[in-house]
């Protein structure tokens, strides 16, 4: 059979949707497939553009792949334009003099931004915001600028104030409209954003209509308005809405609208039968669809009809919900309450500073439209009301009214959606498909996540698919099982109420009284850290000592080859000459591999379990103590030099960081905790990605929580600022204490912040307001464990019991003959397995 | 197989800690034992982890899983059947397990 020969112009998000479906659908070997990509790269995420400034790379971005696109077996050509269609010979020519026949032809040319043809719009460092290409210009020109400003303030404009001040621009908004976002907000909405932006220190200016750019003279610019008013900037960024590229129908002859935008059919047919246009170039029923969604739907009712399918495009639903510099902001459908007899409903807390506007019709029954500003959670809700013209309860503003805790069911029940009910927009995901994937065997929100793709998108629909597949999962009678294992028909929290009330101090205790078999490996730690976070027992009692994880039975961490590394703390990360000689003297007589941790102390490498306890008695005769490697404990509290030393510091941050770890040191947790202060905002040590983070500021201290590195990284959350040192710390120990009562096992105080209902509001609402008046016991509970801490080596090294387990065979002085070393950059190392045999003849070393 | 197989005294049983293991070395073979409370038993089995190939199975944890005691490695946390040697995870990877008892205030292994 002869291949259908499929031409494709633009390789953006609606381009690769479309290569996508035509994937999927299984009929790619009917079809000789060309990509014209304009751009040097393909397809990317253009929605999430603006995470470029925020740490993600051109590669997290990308949406087409060369490799896969290659195995789809289609010919993609990037950084080539379609500049010529000839329809009569069905045939295009590139920029690049190629010529090439089609049977189809599909247009996915997106869009350009407009720049308003004002004189001096052309003047270098006056940028635009849509493409990759596009950002690495505007980040060269913020390297001299100290002053940026966007012009235009809708949805991308406000993105795009957001790129300059995460570049570190004074940033300003102007705006022609009377308002911030005019399309999608009315008013008081637009006023409500407003304020919050301009708390951010950015600076908006409405009704500013922009004549002239000239020379400036702070600045590289000047912005001359029509009202006589200048603005000086050192870069411009225009962004006063988009255009269709529509110029190879222009050139075709194909039909445009009078204001743009190639007319296609409900088949996505241009007025040339061969021709398709789809996404943001294609104007429907005198419509131009700036959002993904509605070009995803075109993608897939053109692949449709190029297979012999039905699809057809019907309009699509232009609500969106954005998060802007941090402000949520939504609108739903009639935002403007344009259809007649439509009544409102508003709410506005000027104090959280919420704006909620509710569009329902005349008889009240249906819901139009909304608006809201500063609280979106109800989004999801409220679009599917609108969507499926579903009975508004009796009162419709209990939909906006903050919930007071009575019994007002303000939430619609998921139950109540009909199964076409679209559920994601962004994936077109409906409620049957959710259900559809939980009977074909997905099991959890991660599982239906990957298998429909819903909620990977603009991420607006994630509230509202948890709902969802909870309460699937519910009627099919999973019951998300959150025991701790099977010895424990109870939680972590649970167990740790448990402990606390009937002052359980031992695990048989605990296993009798609410438990059965023997335990395991995931139950006893658990356990074992509960009773330490209570009581702070030694943990190698007799009763104590089999619920340890072996780096805690050992008080070191077990390496690949079975021997151990010793780590003591230096608080702070500052030591004295004295101490550091004593750490290489140590190092030495035992050959042990030294090295610098990412937590600023010295790791020593290689120690037989037999030579751990001679080690520790030297360290700690020289005053060392043990560092807690090993255990699910405060691990370092990092530091910079701050005042002290630094030109830049503001207070004294190694010295905070020193008292806080010896406050805390010892404390064991549901995992580990790491601390650090840095002296200024430049922030040396780290601060904001560690669990508490503290940064000093020219009037106390900023006290940042639940942040992280590691698998999974997240800056921590600003939870207070300007404390003086009493406040800081009495504040760390609810907020810690709250934590180990709290967290499941194993959890981070990342995911346990992200997984707690309320969030930062609500911790912050349990230790600054004391809302649950469970602060006094937290600090006294800290107060107990700061008061009866204790070296855990010391108290081993004291004590002939705990340290009998301290040699490898129990009947011989023999060492492990299966540990070998090999020097490798002047230390030790362990053998590899091939190095083992080839040594095996040889007897180890041993070093007395 | 051979069958002169006798019950070796390995340690005291004052040297057992208790629901936790130790270590004794029997003709050059290293070999865990563990002493489990509820039952009042001692178990022993191999002390090389198949997983790691370190000598390392003494420190792992004990515990129960439908009824089978077992020990946890403390490197890559597979299981092993303290009364079999058996492997939870895979089975190609199961340990030796020898009789064990305590006898007169000895604990004595069949080796
Ligand atoms: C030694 C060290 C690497 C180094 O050479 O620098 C290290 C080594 C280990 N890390 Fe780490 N981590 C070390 C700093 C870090 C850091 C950096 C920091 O603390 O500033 C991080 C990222 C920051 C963070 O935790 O937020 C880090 C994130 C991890 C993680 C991932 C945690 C997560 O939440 O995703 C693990 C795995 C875990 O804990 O489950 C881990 C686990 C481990 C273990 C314990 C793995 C293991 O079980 O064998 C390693 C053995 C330590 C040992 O034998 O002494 N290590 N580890 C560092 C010791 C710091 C110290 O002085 O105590
Ligand atoms: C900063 C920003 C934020 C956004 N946020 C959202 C959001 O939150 N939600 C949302 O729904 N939408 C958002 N959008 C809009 C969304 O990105 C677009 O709707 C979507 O990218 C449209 O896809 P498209 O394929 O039609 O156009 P594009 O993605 O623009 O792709 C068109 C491609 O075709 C290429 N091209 C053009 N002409 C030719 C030619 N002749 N030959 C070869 N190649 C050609 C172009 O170079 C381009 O690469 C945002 C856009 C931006 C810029
Ligand atoms: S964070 Fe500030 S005070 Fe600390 S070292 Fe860096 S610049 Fe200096
Ligand atoms: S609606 Fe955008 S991800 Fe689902």
């Amino acid at each position: 059979m002869k291949k259908t020969k499929l031409v494709i112009a633009g390789n953006g998000m609606v381009g690769h949707q479309f290569l996508q479906t035509l994937a999927d659908s299984a009929q790619l070997d009917r079809f000789d497939v060309t990509v014209f990509c304009e751009e040097s790269r393909l397809a990317y995420d253009r929605v999430h553009l603006s995470a470029y400034f925020s740490g993600a790379t051109a590669d997290d971005l990308a949406m087409g792949n060369a490799d896969l696109y290659r195995s789809w077996g289609l010919t993609v050509l990037t950084g080539e334009t379609v500049t010529d269609i000839n329809r009569d010979e069905q045939s295009v020519t590139t920029d690049k003099g190629q010529a090439l026949r089609y049977d189809k032809l599909v247009l996915a040319t997106g869009s350009y931004p407009f720049v308003p043809p004002v004189p001096g719009h052309d003047r270098p460092q006056c940028l635009v915001y849509r493409t990759l290409d596009d950002l690495d210009a505007i980040a060269a020109a913020a390297k001299n600028a100290t002053v940026g400003t966007v012009v235009g303030g809708g949805l991308l404009g406000l993105e795009a104030a957001k790129a300059l001040t995460d570049l570190g621009l004074k940033t300003h908004v102007v705006e022609f409209a009377p308002r911030l976002m005019a399309v999608q907000l009315d008013d008081g909405g637009g006023a409500m954003l407003r304020q919050k932006i301009e708390a951010l220190d950015v600076s908006v200016h409405t009704e500013k209509n922009t004549q002239l750019i000239d020379d400036g003279e702070q600045c590289f610019h000047k912005m001359n308005f029509a009202d006589g008013e200048v603005l000086e900037t050192d870069l411009i960024l225009f962004s006063a809405g988009i255009r269709p590229r529509d110029e190879l129908a222009l050139q075709s002859d194909l039909e445009v609208g009078e204001r743009g935008g190639i007319v296609i059919n409900n088949h996505c047919q241009t007025s040339d039968p061969s021709i398709y246009a789809i996404g943001e170039c294609a104007l429907w029923n005198k419509q131009i669809f700036g959002l993904v969604a509605p070009g995803n739907q075109m993608a897939k009712v053109a692949v449709s009809h190029l297979t012999g399918g039905s699809d057809s495009f019907t309009g699509a639903d232009m609500s969106t919900k954005l998060k802007l510099m941090g402000v949520d902001v939504a609108s739903i459908g009639d935002a403007h309450s344009r259809t007649p007899g439509a009544r409102n409903y508003t709410f506005v807390d000027e104090r959280a500073e919420v704006y909620k506007k509710l569009v329902v019709s005349a008889d009240s029954k249906t819901l139009l439209g909304a608006i809201l500003v500063g609280e979106a959670e109800n989004y999801g809700t409220l679009l599917q009301y609108m969507l499926n013209g579903i009975h508004l309860p009796e009162y419709p503003d209990s939909l906006i009214l903050p919930n007071r805790g009575d019994d007002t069911q303000t939430g619609l029940g998921v139950a109540a959606l009909p199964e076409t009910a679209q559920i994601c927009s962004c994936h077109d995901v409906s409620k049957a498909d959710v259900r559809a994937a939980l009977d074909s065997g997905c099991c959890s929100l991660a599982d239906v996540k990957g298998g429909t793709k819903a909620a990977t998108g603009c991420g607006g629909c994630s509230a509202l698919l948890t709902d969802l597949v909870n309460h699937e999962l519910e009627e099919r009678g999973v019951d998300v099982n959150r025991d701790l294992c099977e010895h424990f028909p109870y939680t972590r929290q649970d167990l740790y109420n448990i402990v606390r009330i009937e002052g359980i101090r031992s695990f048989d205790e605990l296993l009798d009284k609410h438990g059965h078999g023997h335990g395991c490996e995931i139950c006893r730690p658990a356990a074992g850290s509960i009773l330490a976070s209570c009581w702070n027992d030694f943990i190698l009692t007799e009763q104590n000592v089999s619920l340890q994880d072996t780096n805690d039975t050992f008080m070191a961490n077990m390496q690949k080859d079975g021997t151990y590394s010793v780590v003591p703390r230096v608080a702070g990360g500052e030591i004295t000459a004295d101490k550091l000689i004593v750490l290489g003297q140590v190092a030495k007589q035992y050959n042990l591999y030294s090295k610098i941790t990412g937590g600023q102390r010295v790791d020593l490498f290689g120690a037989r379990l037999e030579q751990l306890p001679e080690i520790w008695k030297i360290l700690i005769d020289a005053g060392f103590e043990t560092g807690h490697a090993y255990g699910k404990s405060l691990r370092t509290v990092k530091s910079c030099v701050g005042s002290t030393w630094c030109r830049f510091g503001v207070d004294d941050s190694a010295g905070l960081a020193i008292d806080l770890e010896n406050r805390y040191k010892g404390l064991r947790a549901p995992h580990k905790i790491k601390f650090a202060v840095s002296g200024c905002t430049r922030e040396c040590a780290e601060a904001q990605s560690k669990d508490i983070g503290i940064i000093a500021t020219e009037k106390g201290w900023n006290l940042y929580v639940c942040g992280n590195g590691g698998m999974k990284p997240r800056h921590g959350d600003l939870f207070a600022t300007d404390l003086d040192r009493a406040t800081l710390i009495t504040y760390i120990d609810r907020v810690l204490m709250f934590y180990i009562k709290t967290a499941d096992r194993l959890q981070r105080t990342s995911v346990w912040m992200e997984n707690m209902e309320g969030g930062l509001d609500y911790l912050r609402q349990v230790v600054i307001q004391d809302s649950l008046s469970l602060n006094e016991e937290l600090e006294q509970q800290m107060a107990e464990v700061v008061a009866t801490y204790q070296c855990e080596w010391k108290t081993t090294l004291d004590d002939p019991e705990a340290l009998k387990r301290f040699r490898h065979f129990v009947n011989s002085d023999a060492p492990d003959s299966n540990i070998v070393f090999v020097e490798e950059r002047q230390q030790i190392r362990p053998a590899t397995p091939d190095e083992k045999n080839a040594i095996a003849a040889e007897p180890i070393k041993l070093v007395s | 197989m051979t069958t002169d197989t006798n019950w070796t005294a390995v340690c005291s049983q004052n040297d057992l800690v208790a629901d936790s293991g130790i270590c004794a070395l029997i003709h050059n073979t290293q070999i865990a034992l563990f002493y489990i409370k509820k039952e009042q038993a001692v178990f022993a089995v191999a002390n090389l982890d198949p997983f790691s190939q370190a000598n390392v199975l003494s420190r792992g944890l004990v515990g129960s899983k439908d009824q089978q005691i077992f020990v946890a490695s403390p490197v890559y946390k597979q299981h092993f059947c303290l009364k079999t040697g058996h492997c939870l995870e895979d089975e190609n990877n199961s340990i030796q397990a020898w009789p064990a008892r305590i006898e007169k205030g000895q604990v004595e292994v069949l080796f």
